[in-house]
């Protein structure tokens, strides 16, 4: 069975480097800054140095006061699962973090899908555009205040 | 007949004699009857006339012909078409009631059976399928997903009823129907075929 992590336990995972981005650390995930450069940087360190090469999930949560995504990472190699939350800023408009689809292939349609139904914007994503709804769609329907 | 454990003693011809005999005289008193050949009616004669015509009406014919030979355009969009596989399969088959062969062109299509949830990013293909089945056509709607919506009713990405893009002429309701139902379904338009007339709006044309 593969070990989750705890909060702690993935905080001492991570490279020194980077405690710096951490802002909260729980139970059972660790909640990053949403600082886009760094982020970038230590994702790739996750998946190059600690060998997190396999990318479970990409979701995200909206509690109207602010959007989360949700990363869970899988290491076949050390057998263990970790989760990571960003939020996203205050906005409700345009909220955005940093696409990880260049270090994880497998992030592409899962954030395609996110901004589709969430109207979350991942940048530098290579194709940001919905996947599952038509173009020229009103509103995000995840979303809670989302009226049909 | 009763068995005993002493029956097994004697032959098994005592007991079955009776019924042999029975059986024997049966046979004999068919030997001595059959004795003429059995005639059958001639088709072969030269009568122009009995070979070349009968009597029927034109509507009849044509809605004969129409409904007995009906090819239906699949349409699966989701678990409903599991179901219209199973309907086309051996053991349901639907060449039982003419719909022999699911074409895969819609221009060689009569029928076009709408099987399953319809999404509106999917309502322009089903319009321009529709529009490409040559004349005369019928839409059957199958399951509730196609008929109203169903479960996804109120939904900001399903089309509430298949009929608000093609003209529907039978709904098959269930979730999903069994083949039989759809069988049904096929059936009641069959009845729906044989009700056209060329003193009417011509068949299959609802636009």
């Amino acid at each position: 069975m593969t070990k989750e992590l705890t909060g702690n336990e993935i905080k001492s995972t991570l490279n020194e480097n980077y405690h710096s981005l951490i802002d909260s650390v729980e139970a059972d995930h660790i909640v990053l800054k949403n600082e886009k450069e760094k982020l970038l940087s230590f994702f790739e360190s996750l998946k190059n140095e600690k060998k997190f090469n396999l990318l479970s999930s990409v979701t995200s949560v909206d509690f109207l006061s602010k959007f989360v995504v949700v990363y869970h990472f899988t290491s076949i190699e050390k057998n263990e699962s970790l989760v990571i939350k960003i939020p996203c800023g205050e906005s409700r408009t345009e909220p955005s973090v940093i696409s990880i689809t260049s270090v994880w292939r497998g992030a592409e349609l899962q954030e395609r899908e996110i901004y589709d139904l969430m109207g979350i914007y991942f940048d530098n994503h290579p194709n940001m555009k919905r996947l599952l709804l038509w173009e020229n769609f009103d509103g995000h329907p995840l979303r809670k205040d989302f009226v049909n | 007949m009763e068995l005993n454990e002493k029956d097994f003693n004697y032959p098994l011809y005592s007991q079955t004699s009776e019924i042999d005999i029975e059986e024997g005289d049966v046979i004999n008193k068919m030997k001595r009857e059959n004795v003429e050949e059995i005639p059958v009616d001639d088709l072969s004669s030269n009568d122009e006339l009995k070979k070349s015509a009968f009597v029927t009406s034109v509507d009849f014919l044509l809605n004969w012909a129409r409904k007995s030979s009906i090819f239906p355009a699949q349409f699966g969009l989701a678990c409903c078409a599991f179901e219209m596989i199973a309907s086309a399969a051996s053991r349901f088959d639907l060449a039982r009631f003419g719909a022999e062969r699911f074409s895969a062109s819609p221009r060689q299509a009569d029928l076009m059976i709408v099987a399953g949830t319809v999404t509106w990013k999917m309502a322009p293909a089903i319009r321009t399928m529709y529009d490409q089945m040559s004349d005369p056509k019928w839409v059957i709607s199958m399951g509730v997903c196609a008929t109203s919506g169903g479960p996804y009713y109120d939904s900001y990405s399903v089309v509430p009823g298949v009929n608000k893009i093609v003209p529907v002429d039978v709904y098959v309701p269930g979730c999903p129907p069994r083949p039989d139902a759809l069988l049904y379904g096929l059936m009641q338009l069959h009845e729906k075929i044989r009700r056209y007339s060329l003193k009417g709006k011509s068949a299959g044309n609802n636009d």
